[in-house]
C-alpha cells in the first residue's frame, strides 16, 4: 500500500523549493465571511452593470419586462467576486505565477474566527457546516410553519396567494438543495478522516468551497422572498418557470451554486476514501457512513451535473429568450421535466442514504452488538444508488409522456424496496438479543425506523400507476416523503448531533432535556404527518391555499401538531446552543463506549488527526466479542507489512 | 472466534421458542387487521366507485392495504418483542451476543422481499393493462383502450386559471361547465393553453396533466350512480392553482342529452368564431390579446370525432 507512514505526511511546509525552482509565498491574504461579502457585493454591481450593458436593447427588455440578463449576471459575476474575497484563487494564481504557497502555520486549538474563515481544516469545515446546515434547517422549517399558518382555514388568508406559493416554493426548494449536505456536510467532513484513519481530506481546497458555496446558494435563495418569489415551487416545471420573475433566476442561480457544492464535497470524498484509507482498512471493514458516503458522493457525481444542464437550459430560455423548454416554438415542456427528475428521483437518495448510513452506523453502539449481515448493509445502499437512475419518470405517470413505459417504471421503482428493506433486515437482526441502552441519540434512531417504515409502505402506494391516478400530486405524496426525508434523514442527523458533539466540542449534551425535545419531536411529527396522507386520500391537491371545508379540521389539527413540532425542534436547538455555550458539560473521551476509530482518537482530536497514520486491524462493529483491543494501532511499529496484513477480519 | 457447540445450540433454541410467539402474535393481529381492511375500511375507501377507473383504484388501493399491513406489523411486533426483551439494565450495561449474519433469515428476507414485490409490480402492470389507463393520462396515442363502440369525447382545456370543456360530438361547443351521462364511456383529451395543469376528477378517478401543445388522452366508463364530482387542478400552475376547481355532474342519459342539445343550440352563435376543433390549440399573440383564437393554427391538429 502506497501510503507514507512517516508523521509529516500530507501536512506542513514543503522542502527543497529552491532546488526545484520555486520561490515560497505567503497566502496574500486571508478570505473570510467579511471579505467575501465585500467581493460579492462588487461582483454583482459589475454583474449587473454588464448585463444592462449587454441586454437593455433587447425587445422584450424595451418593452418593459425585466432583464433577466442583468440578474443571472449579477448574481454569477456576485458569487465570482464572492469567491475572490474568500482568497480561493490566491493558491491557483500564485501557482500560476511560479510561486510555492505556504499556509501559515496552524495554532493547535481551533478558534472561533476560524470557524468564518476559508479554512481547509476539515474539522473546521464540518463545524461550519453543523451550523450552517441548522440555519438552513431553521429557516426552511419556519417557512413550513408559514404554510401550515395559512392552511388553518380553507376561506380566511392569512397570505394573499402569491405569497403563499412563494413560501411553498421557498420552504421545499431551500429544503431539498440544502439538506443534500446536511450529512456529508458536518459528518462526512469531520468524520470520514477519522474513520479511515487519514490526516486529511483529499483535497481540502475543494471542501472549503464546497461549503462556501452553500452561503452565497442559501442567501440568494432567500433573496428571492424580496423579488416576488417564485410560483413553481421546487420542481420549476417550464414554462410556468419561464413566466416567472426576477426570484426564478434567483431558484436558477441559487440551485446550480447548491449543485457546485455538492460536485466539489462528492469528489472529494470519492477521493478520500478511495485513496486515503489507513493501512489495513479493507473495504470489507469500513464503517458503513464511510460506505453511505462514498455511494451517495458517486450518485451527486451522476446527478448533479444533468440538474445544472438543466437550470441552464431554462436560464438561457429566461434570460435571452430561447425557447428550449416551450412548447409551440419547437421546444418542449416535457424536456425540463425529465431533466429536472432524471436528477430529482437519485436527489431524493442523496437525502435518504446518508441517513441510512448514519442510523446503522451508530445502531450497534447502543444495541451493544454488532452490525448484522453488514455486507448486506452495503449492498442496501448501492442497490438503491444505482436503481436511483432509473426511476425518474414514476413523477410522471400522469404526465402522458411516454405512458407505455410505466410498466416499466412501476418495476423499477418497485424493486428499489428491496435494497431499501436491507436496512430493516439489518436493524431486525441488530437489535436481537442486545442490550439495548436507550440513550437520546437511540431513541432517535429507533423512531427513524418507525418513521420510514410509514414513508417506505406508501412509497409503494405511489409507485403503483393504478393507486398513483390516485394519490399523485395530493397531499399523500407530500406526507410520504416527509417521511422519508425529514422522519428519517432528519431524525438520524438529531441523532447523529447528540452522538458526535462529545467528539467535535467534548461537551455532552442536556440528558433530560435531550429526552424531553425527542418526545415532543415524535409524537408531533407523527401527529402533524400521519393525517397528511388521509387529507390527500380524501382529494386534497398539494399547494393549494383553498381546500374543501370538510378538511378544515383535519388541517387545524395537523397545523396545531405542526406547531408544536417546531417547539420540540426549538427545544432541541436550545440545548445544543445552551449546552454549547453556558453549561459545558465534559463528555469525557468515549461517553457511549463506542469501538470505533474516531473515537479512539477521542477529544480533543488533534490538528492533524493522527501522529502516525494508524494501522487497522478489524472492523469497528466487535460488540459482544469480548475482545477489547482497540480496533487500530495509532502507533505502529516494526514491520509494516506485516502488521497490515495482520489481525481478524 | 468460534462459536461452541453449546452457545450455537442455545442459540437456536432461543431463536425457536421466541420466534414462534413473534410468528403467533404476528399472525393473529395480522388476520384481524386484513379482515378490517378487506371488509369494514375496504367498502368505503376512497376514491369511491362512481366509474370503472374509480373502482379499480380503489380496489387497487385495497390490496395494497391488505398486503401492506402484515409487513407494518411484522415491524412492530418484532420491534416491539425486543425493545422488551433485550435492553439494557441497571445493573447489566454488558454486550449483546456477537451475532454477525444468519444465511437462512437473510435467505428468506431476499426472496420473500423479492416475491412481494414482483408481485405488486406485475398486479400493477395487470391492472393498469386491464382497466385501460385505469383513468390516466396516456398520450396521445394510447395503446390501452376501452372497446366500446360509442365514447363520449370531451376535450378538457386548461389554461391560468380555468377549466373549459369542448364537445366535438355536439358541433364543437365549448362550455364552462360539465355534465357527463351515466353508463357511457368516456374520452377525455386533455390540453393546456399555456402551462402544465393537471385535470383531476377525483370521484370519476381520472387524473391526466394538461400539457401545451400535446393531446393527453383518460379513459373511464360511467357506472348508474349520479352526482356530483369534483374536478381540480392537480399540478402547480401559478399563485391562483388553488382556486382551479369546479364541479360537474353524472346525470343520466336523457337529462345530459337534452342539457347537451340545450347548450349546442344556445351556444352556436360563439361556436362558429372558435378555431376548429383540434386536439392542442397555440394561441397566437395576436389573435388572443382581447380577440378571437385564429382560424388558422399552424400547431393545431385538428381532428374530427
Amino acid at each position: 500500500m502506497a501510503i507514507d507512514m512517516t508523521p509529516a505526511a500530507g501536512v506542513g511546509a514543503p522542502t527543497d523549493l529552491e532546488a526545484r525552482g520555486l520561490k515560497a509565498a505567503k497566502p496574500w491574504f486571508t478570505g473570510n465571511l467579511l471579505t467575501a461579502l465585500i467581493g460579492g457585493a462588487i461582483g454583482y454591481a459589475f454583474g449587473h452593470w454588464l448585463g444592462n450593458a449587454i441586454a437593455s436593447n433587447y425587445s422584450v427588455v424595451a418593452s418593459g419586462a425585466q432583464n433577466e440578463v442583468a440578474i443571472y449576471l449579477s448574481l454569477i459575476i456576485g458569487c465570482v467576486g464572492w469567491f475572490v474575497g474568500l482568497g480561493t484563487f490566491n493558491y491557483p494564481i500564485q501557482k500560476l505565477l511560479g510561486l510555492e504557497p505556504i499556509d501559515p502555520p496552524k495554532s493547535e486549538k481551533r478558534t472561533f474566527l476560524e470557524h468564518f474563515s476559508y479554512s481547509t481544516d476539515h474539522k473546521v469545515v464540518g463545524v461550519q457546516y453543523l451550523f450552517g446546515m441548522l440555519l438552513y434547517f431553521l429557516v426552511a422549517g419556519l417557512l413550513a410553519l408559514g404554510i401550515r399558518t395559512e392552511l388553518l382555514s380553507p376561506v380566511n388568508h392569512i397570505w394573499a396567494p402569491d405569497t403563499y406559493i412563494e413560501i411553498v416554493g421557498e420552504h421545499g426548494t431551500m429544503m431539498m438543495m440544502m439538506m443534500t449536505s446536511v450529512i456529508m456536510g458536518p459528518f462526512g467532513n469531520y468524520l470520514i478522516p477519522l474513520m479511515i484513519g487519514s490526516k486529511k481530506m483529499a483535497f481540502p481546497r475543494l471542501e472549503a468551497a464546497s461549503f462556501w458555496f452553500t452561503v452565497p446558494s442559501f442567501l440568494i435563495l432567500l433573496s428571492a422572498l424580496w423579488q416576488g418569489g417564485f410560483q413553481s415551487g421546487w420542481t420549476g416545471y417550464a414554462p410556468l418557470s419561464i413566466q416567472g420573475g426576477p426570484g426564478q433566476s434567483d431558484y436558477d442561480v441559487a440551485f446550480a451554486l447548491m449543485g457546485f457544492s455538492m460536485i466539489c464535497a462528492s469528489i472529494n470524498m470519492v477521493a478520500t476514501i478511495i485513496n486515503y484509507r489507513a493501512p489495513g482498512l479493507r473495504w470489507s471493514r469500513m464503517p458503513i457512513l464511510a460506505w453511505g458516503m462514498i455511494t451517495v458522493a458517486f450518485t451527486m457525481l451522476l446527478s448533479v451535473p444533468v440538474l445544472i444542464d438543466g437550470l441552464y437550459v431554462m436560464s438561457l430560455d429566461r434570460g435571452v429568450r430561447t425557447a428550449m423548454l416551450y412548447a409551440g416554438h419547437g421546444g418542449s415542456s416535457f424536456l425540463w421535466e425529465n431533466l429536472f427528475w432524471f436528477f430529482g428521483h437519485p436527489e431524493v437518495y442523496l437525502l435518504a442514504l446518508p441517513g441510512f448510513a448514519l442510523t446503522v452506523e451508530l445502531l450497534p453502539v447502543f444495541a451493544r452488538k454488532p452490525v448484522f449481515a453488514l455486507k448486506t448493509s452495503t449492498a442496501g445502499l448501492i442497490g438503491v444508488a444505482v436503481l436511483s437512475f432509473f426511476v425518474w419518470q414514476h413523477h410522471l405517470f400522469m404526465s402522458g409522456m411516454n405512458p407505455d413505459m410505466r410498466p416499466l417504471f412501476m418495476l423499477t421503482t418497485e424493486l428499489i424496496s428491496i435494497p431499501t428493506g436491507f436496512l430493516y433486515l439489518v436493524a431486525m437482526g441488530t437489535v436481537w438479543r442486545g442490550k439495548i441502552r436507550f440513550e437520546v441519540p437511540m431513541l432517535f434512531l429507533l423512531a427513524v425506523f418507525w418513521n420510514f417504515l410509514w414513508g417506505g409502505v406508501t412509497g409503494v402506494y405511489n409507485s403503483d400507476v393504478p393507486v398513483d391516478a390516485l394519490v399523485h400530486g395530493s397531499f399523500f405524496v407530500m406526507a410520504h416523503f416527509h417521511f422519508t426525508i425529514m422522519g428519517q434523514l432528519m431524525f438520524a442527523v438529531f441523532a447523529g448531533v447528540y452522538y458526535y458533539t462529545p467528539l467535535i466540542f467534548g461537551i455532552r449534551l442536556n440528558d433530560k432535556l435531550g429526552k424531553i425535545s425527542f418526545w415532543i419531536i415524535f409524537v408531533a411529527f407523527n401527529s402533524t404527518f400521519l393525517p397528511l396522507f388521509m387529507i390527500g386520500l380524501l382529494g386534497q391537491p398539494r399547494r393549494v391555499f383553498e381546500y374543501a371545508v370538510r378538511l378544515q379540521h383535519l388541517n387545524q389539527w395537523v397545523s396545531i401538531s405542526a406547531y408544536v413540532l417546531g417547539f420540540g425542534i426549538l427545544l432541541y436547538v436550545i440545548n445544543l446552543i445552551w449546552s454549547l455555550a453556558v453549561t459545558r458539560t465534559p463528555a469525557g473521551p468515549n461517553p457511549w463506549e463506542s469501538r470505533g476509530l474516531e473515537w479512539q482518537v477521542g477529544y480533543p482530536v488533534p490538528r492533524d488527526n493522527f501522529i502516525k497514520i494508524p494501522v487497522v486491524h478489524r472492523d469497528p462493529y466487535g460488540y459482544g466479542t469480548g475482545d477489547d483491543t482497540p480496533v487500530a494501532d495509532l502507533n505502529p511499529v516494526g514491520d509494516k507489512a506485516a502488521v497490515v496484513t495482520g489481525g481478524d477480519a | 472466534m468460534a462459536m461452541t457447540q453449546e452457545e450455537r445450540n442455545e442459540r437456536r433454541e432461543y431463536a425457536k421458542k421466541a420466534g414462534w410467539k413473534i410468528f403467533a402474535i404476528w399472525l393473529v393481529l395480522s388476520i384481524i387487521a386484513v379482515a378490517l381492511i378487506l371488509y369494514v375500511w375496504g367498502p368505503h375507501m376512497p376514491p369511491g366507485d362512481m366509474t370503472t377507473s374509480a373502482a379499480s383504484q380503489q380496489f387497487d388501493f385495497k390490496v395494497l392495504t391488505a398486503m401492506v399491513a402484515p409487513v407494518l406489523l411484522m415491524v412492530w411486533v418484532y420491534g416491539g418483542w425486543s425493545l422488551i426483551n433485550f435492553h439494557a439494565t441497571k445493573t447489566d450495561r454488558g454486550d449483546g451476543i456477537p451475532l454477525r449474519g444468519n444465511r437462512k433469515v437473510q435467505g428468506l428476507w431476499y426472496v420473500g422481499s423479492a416475491v412481494l414485490v414482483l408481485f405488486l409490480a406485475g398486479f400493477g402492470t395487470y391492472e393498469l393493462i386491464n382497466g385501460n389507463g385505469v383513468g390516466t393520462g396516456e398520450g396521445p396515442s394510447p395503446i390501452w383502450k376501452p372497446t366500446a363502440k360509442h365514447m363520449l369525447v370531451v376535450q378538457v382545456i386548461a389554461q391560468q386559471w380555468r377549466f373549459t370543456y369542448r364537445w366535438p360530438q355536439f358541433g364543437g361547443m365549448e362550455t364552462t361547465s360539465i355534465n357527463l351521462p351515466a353508463n357511457t364511456t368516456v374520452q377525455f383529451d386533455v390540453t393546456s393553453l399555456d402551462v402544465i395543469h393537471d385535470f383531476w376528477a377525483y370521484q370519476l378517478g381520472v387524473k391526466a396533466d394538461a400539457n401545451p401543445d400535446v393531446n393527453n388522452v383518460a379513459y373511464t366508463t360511467t357506472s348508474s350512480q349520479l352526482g356530483r364530482f369534483t374536478v381540480r387542478c392537480d399540478e402547480l400552475c401559478g399563485i391562483w392553482h388553488g382556486a382551479m376547481y369546479n364541479y360537474g355532474h353524472v346525470v343520466s342519459k336523457s337529462a345530459f342529452y337534452s342539457w347537451a342539445s340545450n347548450m349546442e343550440t344556445k351556444n352556436a352563435s360563439v361556436t362558429k368564431l372558435l378555431p376548429p376543433f383540434a386536439t392542442t390549440y397555440t394561441p397566437s399573440y395576436s389573435g388572443a390579446g382581447g380577440g378571437y383564437y385564429p382560424s388558422y393554427d399552424p400547431n393545431g391538429h385538428a381532428v374530427t370525432y
